[in-house]
């Protein structure tokens, strides 16, 4: 039985930092209709930035501001304008492939400039244990679980409780009409990629001391970020988020109690049977699209 | 006349370098770059000290050693190729490859070929062929493991263990051998986790292990895993004893896992930090040439060549053909050749019996704790 609690806390800690991936997934895609395949590298390289910066000198307090606000420069601004603008035109798919092409584009980038090998990065954790309900629960997974949550909460109140967020979420809905009221939707949509670029800095910063900075990691986070947007439902923030904490809570039971050979497989398997079952995602809305 | 006066002159210049032209030829295929660039940068590295120092003192059998370079990009198809293109050239013997899976592949062309190959592998399965002309530099898991449970079981007195093992050929061959040893000895397994290369998550592989509350804890995966299972067991509050091979407390785990690989113990073939006086001259004669300290493979390729020395002065006469048979069952003394840094004993299937080390990191440095003797 606390082998199950322990489980639960970990997957919990996991699935919090899949959930801010999978936020970006959805905010993406709501605002712009763009599916974003490098975004599991969108989560590794804010690290890689975040240790150049300590290279040249800069404390972990420094170089953590500067990663985020380069990150925010280079995957949410950089981003929109040089690739998802100029290809958006071209169609959905397009871009999703353009997307792709990215994600290869980054991780050679960075095996190539910065190492194949893996790197240790610090924790803004510390280590240690406290006591909950007679459990030993490590400060790290707190602290993922509390930055994750105190993330999410924030994002939320911006878009349900002020006027900026109910500008985004106009533009999102029904771009037509939130220009004609007046709402500045190429700016609200840029927004969303910047938001969505500092979501994935902070994920980065979260997990990189767990999964340790390497080239490939975005791969993992990618995929189980998506599979977590589609089975909460990919037009929903609150079903983006409750899919990443099912998918890790999931993921950490199937290692478990199934074994650690097919813990990629039971996502999977979650995954095929929403989309036969319930399409929209679990808390997602049907959507009607003209053709 | 005149054209017999140049044949003349040529061929006594020819005579004059005649040392040149006997050259013993080594061939080299290595892992220069790719993934097992550290790998095969320090067993080349090697290689060129040792040829260096033996030409320094008249070569073998007053022949100078001379060695040919090649890249096998980390990749086993690329390795075939270059070791179908080093044994064209009929070299003496070949050296290398380091990774075990480009081995397999290479193999049995110098077996075909008749050519003796002393490389770097150690996956268990290379010398369990059949195959004549293959000789490790390093133990094989069916040497290395049988040390392994015997600290277990003799040393931590663990009764219970869990051994957690990475489902690839390396992880698996050690596993299983360990697993078997461990069996023999009465020490019981309460948890065989295998976990999958390139893991990045082990709350849950952790967490069953803290279930099953075992003595000890065998950890035998890749260096990068092993970093990420020292921080989660450090993590989640795992007090059991760790035990593993050069892969659980190298230098790289190390420099990843950061104190989480506070003693840990390992068992060691080979390492730099040996207390043998040989293998502190090597280090530092190492160092200077090339400036940084090497890793067992540096000391891999250095051994490569002084086991042809030493069995080239047994046989006294460069015999490619017979190279082979003389070094199966050969014991090098390191009071006979100083290059081979410590006692050494093939075996008919070109495995080493040597002296190994306990490894255990304090305060962030491998700390060699224990000389493990020879086995015979």
């Amino acid at each position: 039985m606390s082998n199950l609690f322990d489980l639960l806390v970990a997957g919990f800690a996991t699935g919090a930092i899949y959930a801010l991936v999978a936020v970006g997934f959805t905010l993406l895609w709501q605002t712009s209709q763009t599916i974003n395949f490098a975004q599991g590298e969108f989560v590794m390289l804010p690290a890689f930035l975040m240790l150049a910066t300590m290279h040249v000198g800069a404390p972990f307090w420094l170089a953590i501001i500067l990663g985020i606000l380069l990150s925010i420069i280079l995957l949410g601004l950089a981003f929109k304008m040089l690739l998802v603008d100029p290809m958006m035109r071209h169609g959905v798919l397009p871009l999703a492939i353009a997307t792709m092409a990215l994600a290869i584009g980054i991780k050679e980038s960075v095996k190539q400039f910065y190492s194949a090998e893996a790197s240790p990065f610090p924790s803004i954790v510390p280590t240690g244990d406290v006591s909950i309900l007679g459990h030993a629960v490590s400060l790290q997974s707190i602290g993922v679980l509390a930055v994750a949550i105190l993330a999410v909460l924030g994002l939320t109140t911006l878009l349900s409780r002020t006027s900026l967020g109910h500008q985004m979420q106009a533009a999102a809905q029904n771009p037509t009409v939130a220009r004609i009221i007046g709402v500045p939707v190429e700016r609200m949509i840029l927004l969303t990629f910047l938001i969505n670029a500092f979501l994935v800095a902070l994920a980065s910063l979260l997990i990189t001391p767990i999964y340790l900075a390497k080239f490939s990691s975005g791969e993992v986070l990618g995929q189980a970020a998506f599979i977590a947007a589609i089975v909460g439902g990919f037009n929903q923030v609150r079903g983006a988020i409750a899919g990443g904490l099912l998918i890790g809570v999931l993921d950490n039971l199937a290692a478990a109690y199934v074994s650690t050979q097919y813990r990629a497989a039971v996502p999977m398997l979650f995954l095929i049977a929403v989309i036969l079952f319930r399409p929209q995602g679990l808390l997602g809305r049907a959507e009607e699209r003209t053709v | 006349m005149k054209s017999t006066l140049v044949v003349g002159a040529l061929l006594t210049v020819m005579t004059a370098t005649g040392a040149f032209a006997q050259a013993i030829k080594l061939a080299n295929v290595a892992e220069l770059s790719g993934g097992g660039a550290t790998v095969g940068t320090n067993w080349k590295n090697g290689i060129d000290l040792a040829i260096e120092e033996i030409n320094a003192k008249g070569g073998v059998l007053g022949r100078k050693l001379e060695v040919s370079h090649a890249d096998s990009q980390s990749n086993p198809g690329v390795a075939r190729a270059q070791v179908q293109k080093a044994l064209d050239a009929e070299p003496y013997v070949l050296l290398g490859p380091g990774y075990s899976g480009s081995v397999k592949v290479t193999a049995p062309l110098a077996a075909e070929a008749g050519i003796a190959q002393i490389m770097g592998g150690e996956a268990a399965e290379l010398t369990q062929t059949g195959n004549k002309f293959l000789f490790r530099t390093s133990f094989g898991q069916q040497s290395s493991m049988p040390k392994v449970a015997k600290y277990i079981h003799d040393e931590m007195k663990a009764k219970t263990v869990a051994v957690v093992w990475v489902n690839n050929d390396f992880g698996r061959g050690g596993r299983d051998v360990v697993v078997k040893e461990l069996d023999r000895l009465g020490s019981k397994v309460v948890a065989d986790l295998s976990t999958e290369a390139g893991q990045a998550d082990f709350a849950a592989d952790v967490g069953k292990i803290k279930a099953a509350n075992p003595d000890a804890v065998f950890v035998y995966l890749n260096e990068e895993e092993s970093a990420r299972i020292l921080k989660e067991l450090k993590r989640q509050g795992v007090t059991a004893p760790l035990m593993g091979e050069t892969t659980l407390i190298g230098q790289k785990v190390i420099e990843l896992a950061g104190d989480a690989a506070n003693g840990a113990r390992g068992h060691v073939g080979l390492t730099t930090d040996a207390p043998v006086d040989l293998v502190k001259a090597f280090r530092e004669k190492f160092s200077k040439k090339y400036n940084y300290v090497p890793d067992h493979n540096g000391l891999k390729g250095y051994l490569a060549v002084y086991m042809v020395k030493a069995t080239t002065e047994k046989m006294g006469k460069v015999d490619p053909k017979k190279f082979a048979d003389t070094l199966h069952g050969l014991t090098i003394k390191a009071a006979d050749e100083p290059g081979i840094l410590m006692d050494v004993t093939f075996s008919d299937t070109g495995d080493i019996d040597r002296q190994s080390f306990l490894v255990e990191v304090v305060e962030g440095k491998q700390v060699v704790k224990q000389v493990l003797p020879k086995v015979k």
